[in-house]
C-alpha cells in the first residue's frame, strides 16, 4: 500500500495512515446510524437484500456468466475445418448480454410477477415478456446480419487473396 | 518476536493461496486492468453523484417538516439538508425524477461493468495484509452490497414488486441510500488519485482506436488487477467499453419514453409506464386508479361535499356551487416518484390561495389535504404555504375541457407546481387551512 509510507512512527501497525482510519470510522458511524433505523424493517429480509445481492451477484451470475462464455467457446470451436475462420464471439456475446441485461432490470414485468400492476396503474400486465422477446429477436437477427457481413467481406477477401 | 512470527506467517499464507480464484493465474482477461476500471469508475463516480443528489432533492420534495408528510419520521440528523420545497420551475420535480430513475437504470451495465473489472480483488489473499486493508474491505462491503441494495429496491419498486421487499420502499431506499453514500465517498477519497495516475496512463482517444487483434494487456499492476497470465484477447477495450454503452443505451431507449411522455411513450416498450393508457381528454397515466384506491362506493356521488377547515366554523360545499366559482387555468404535468411523468394537462378549477380564504386564513401556512380514500399512507398530505399561494395551485374539477375521470380524481383533485404525483391529492374530502 501507497499510504504505508506516509503513516507516521508509531502508526505503521495499522498500515494506513491516520486519516484513512478516520474516514473509515466516520464511513461506519454513518452506516450504523442509518443501518439502525434501515434494520428497524424486517432485519433479516433487510440483511439478505443487503448482503444476499452481493452473494447472487459476485458468487452466482458472475460464475455463471463467465461458465457460459467459456463453454461456448470450447464447444462451438470445433467446426469443419472448410468453414472460413472469423472472430464469432462477440456476435453471440453482444446479443446475449443485451438481452439478459434487460430480463436482469425489468424481470418483475416481463415475468409478470407484480399483481398488483393491472390494478393500480389500469394498465395490462400482459406482452411484456412478448415485447421483451420481440427486442431479444431483434437484437440477434441485427447481430446475425452483422456477422453475415463480416463473413462476406471476409470471403471476399480471401477469395481475392487466392485465385 | 511475536512480530516476525507474523510476518513470516503472512508471508506464507501469501505465498501459497488456496488453487481457485484466490491465485492470480485464475484471472486471465487480457483487458483488465487500472485503466479500465478508472473509465468506469469515472462515469459511476458522476454518474452516482447526480443520483444522490436528486434522491435528496426528491426526499426535500415531500415537504416532509410538515403533518405526516414523513415516511421515514426517524430520520433524525439525515434529514439536515431539507428545505421549502420551490413550486417554480413546474418542471422540477418531473425533470428530477426523470433524472433519478432514468440515469439509475441506465446505469446498471455500468456498475455491473465496474465490478466484473475488480472482480480478482474479491479474491485477494491473503484476505487482509493489515489492520486498514481489513477495515477497507469491509467498508467495500457496504459500498458493494450497498449499491446493489440502492439499484435493486428502485427497480423493483418502480415496477410495482412490493411483495419481496422487506419494508416500505421509502424507509428502505432513503436509509439504504445513507448506509452507502458513507462507504461511496470514502473508497471515492482514497482511490481517487489511484484513478487519476490511470486514465493518464493512456489516452482514451488512442484507445478507441485499439482492434482485437492489437489488444495488449496494460503493465503489470501491484494492485492485482492485470493478469499475470493474459488469455489471448477476444475482445478490445474498446469493444468492451462499446458494449456497456451499447447495454445503456438499450436501456434509455427502452426507459425513456415513460418520461418524456407524448408519441415517444410507447417506445418505452419495457418500462412500467410505456403504455398508453387511453384516448381522450382523460387518457393520460394514472398513478393510482379509483378502484386501487379503494374510491369505488358512493363516497363521490352526489352527496360529496368539500369541508373546509379554517379558525372558524367548517363550511361545506357541493360540485356545483364549486364551479360556480371563478375558474382558473393552469398546464401541469403529473410527475411521479417512480420516474414517470405525463406531458402538460389543461387543468381548470379554484386557487388554493381562493380556497384559503373563503375559509377565513388567506395566510395560511400550510393545509392539510385529505381524501375520502382509504387505507394509503398518502389519503393525506399536507402542502406549504408558497405551493398555496402560487397561482397555478389548483383545486381542480375539470381537465383537458371535461370533468375529471374517477380515475383522476373526481370531484376534485389538488394540482401544484413541481408536486410529488402522490401530493396532488385525488378524490379530496376535507381540506384544513393551518396557520
Amino acid at each position: 500500500m501507497s499510504a504505508d509510507n506516509r503513516a507516521p512512527l508509531g502508526f505503521r501497525w495499522y498500515g494506513a495512515n491516520p486519516l484513512h482510519l478516520l474516514a473509515l470510522i466516520g464511513c461506519f458511524a454513518l452506516a450504523g446510524y442509518a443501518g439502525l433505523r434501515l434494520f428497524d424493517a424486517r432485519p433479516l429480509g433487510v440483511a439478505v437484500w443487503l448482503f444476499g445481492a452481493v452473494i447472487i451477484h459476485d458468487l452466482m451470475l458472475f460464475p455463471l456468466y463467465a461458465l457460459a462464455d467459456r463453454s461456448v467457446q470450447g464447444v462451438l470451436r470445433h467446426r469443419p475445418a472448410a468453414m472460413p475462420v472469423v472472430p464469432w464471439i462477440n456476435y453471440l456475446r453482444v446479443p446475449v448480454l443485451l438481452s439478459g441485461l434487460l430480463l436482469l432490470v425489468y424481470f418483475p414485468l416481463i415475468l409478470g410477477l407484480p399483481q398488483g400492476y393491472p390494478v393500480i396503474t389500469g394498465l395490462p400486465l400482459e406482452g411484456y415478456f412478448e415485447r421483451w422477446l420481440l427486442v431479444t429477436g431483434v437484437l440477434f437477427a441485427a447481430s446475425a446480419l452483422a456477422f453475415a457481413l463480416r463473413l462476406r467481406r471476409h470471403l471476399r477477401t480471401a477469395g481475392r487473396a487466392a485465385p | 518476536m511475536v512480530r516476525e512470527t507474523l510476518v513470516r506467517g503472512g508471508r506464507a499464507i501469501t505465498d501459497n493461496p488456496p488453487p481457485g480464484p484466490f491465485r492470480r493465474s485464475f484471472w486471465r482477461s487480457p483487458i483488465r486492468g487500472p485503466w479500465l476500471t478508472a473509465v468506469l469508475g469515472s462515469v459511476l463516480l458522476v454518474g452516482i453523484t447526480i443520483l444522490f443528489v436528486t434522491g435528496l432533492a426528491s426526499y426535500a420534495a415531500y415537504n416532509p417538516d410538515l403533518g405526516g408528510n414523513d415516511l421515514t419520521p426517524a430520520k433524525g440528523l439525515l434529514g439536515f439538508y431539507l428545505f421549502d420545497w420551490p413550486t417554480e420551475p413546474y418542471w422540477l420535480y418531473r425533470l428530477n425524477q426523470g433524472v433519478h430513475v432514468t440515469l439509475g437504470i441506465v446505469l446498471v451495465p455500468v456498475l455491473l461493468a465496474k465490478l466484473w473489472s475488480v472482480v480478482p480483488k474479491l479474491f485477494a489473499w491473503p484476505p487482509a495484509r493489515s489492520p486498514a486493508q481489513l477495515l477497507e474491505r469491509l467498508s467495500l462491503l457496504l459500498l458493494v452490497g450497498g449499491a446493489i441494495f440502492e439499484f435493486a429496491t428502485g427497480i423493483v419498486n418502480i415496477q410495482y414488486w412490493y411483495e419481496p421487499l422487506p419494508g416500505s420502499f421509502y424507509g428502505l431506499h432513503f436509509y439504504g441510500a445513507w448506509v452507502f453514500i458513507g462507504a461511496f465517498v470514502v473508497h471515492v477519497g482514497i482511490r481517487f488519485p489511484r484513478m487519476v495516475a490511470a486514465l493518464r496512463s493512456r489516452s482514451l482517444r488512442a484507445e478507441l482506436r485499439v482492434d482485437t487483434a492489437a489488444t495488449r494487456p496494460e503493465p503489470p499492476d501491484s494492485h492485482g488487477l492485470v493478469a499475470s497470465d493474459p488469455a489471448q484477447p477476444t475482445m478490445s477495450r474498446r469493444g468492451a467499453l462499446a458494449l456497456v454503452g451499447g447495454g445503456s443505451l438499450t436501456l434509455f431507449v427502452m426507459t425513456a419514453g415513460q418520461s418524456i411522455g407524448g408519441p415517444l411513450r410507447s417506445t418505452a416498450l419495457l418500462a412500467p409506464r410505456g403504455q398508453v393508457l387511453s384516448e381522450g381528454p382523460n387518457g393520460f397515466q394514472v398513478n393510482k386508479t379509483a378502484f386501487a384506491a379503494g374510491v369505488i362506493g358512493p363516497q363521490t356521488g352526489p352527496s360529496w361535499q368539500l369541508e373546509l377547515n379554517g379558525p372558524g366554523e367548517p363550511v361545506q360545499f357541493g360540485r356545483d356551487e364549486l364551479l360556480a366559482m371563478p375558474q382558473h387555468a393552469a398546464r401541469l404535468p403529473i410527475a411521479c416518484v417512480e420516474g414517470w411523468s405525463t406531458g402538460n394537462q389543461s387543468w381548470s378549477g379554484i386557487r388554493l390561495a381562493d380556497l384559503a380564504r373563503l375559509a377565513g386564513l388567506p395566510g395560511a401556512s400550510s393545509v392539510l389535504v385529505e381524501s375520502v380514500q382509504v387505507g394509503s399512507a398518502f389519503a393525506s398530505t399536507s402542502l406549504r404555504r408558497n405551493q398555496i399561494l402560487d397561482p397555478q395551485s389548483l383545486l381542480a374539477l375539470r381537465v383537458n375541457g371535461v370533468d375529471l375521470s374517477l380515475d383522476h380524481g373526481f370531484p376534485v383533485r389538488v394540482i401544484v407546481p413541481a408536486n410529488p404525483g402522490v401530493h396532488n391529492t385525488k378524490w379530496v374530502g376535507r381540506m384544513s387551512f393551518e396557520a
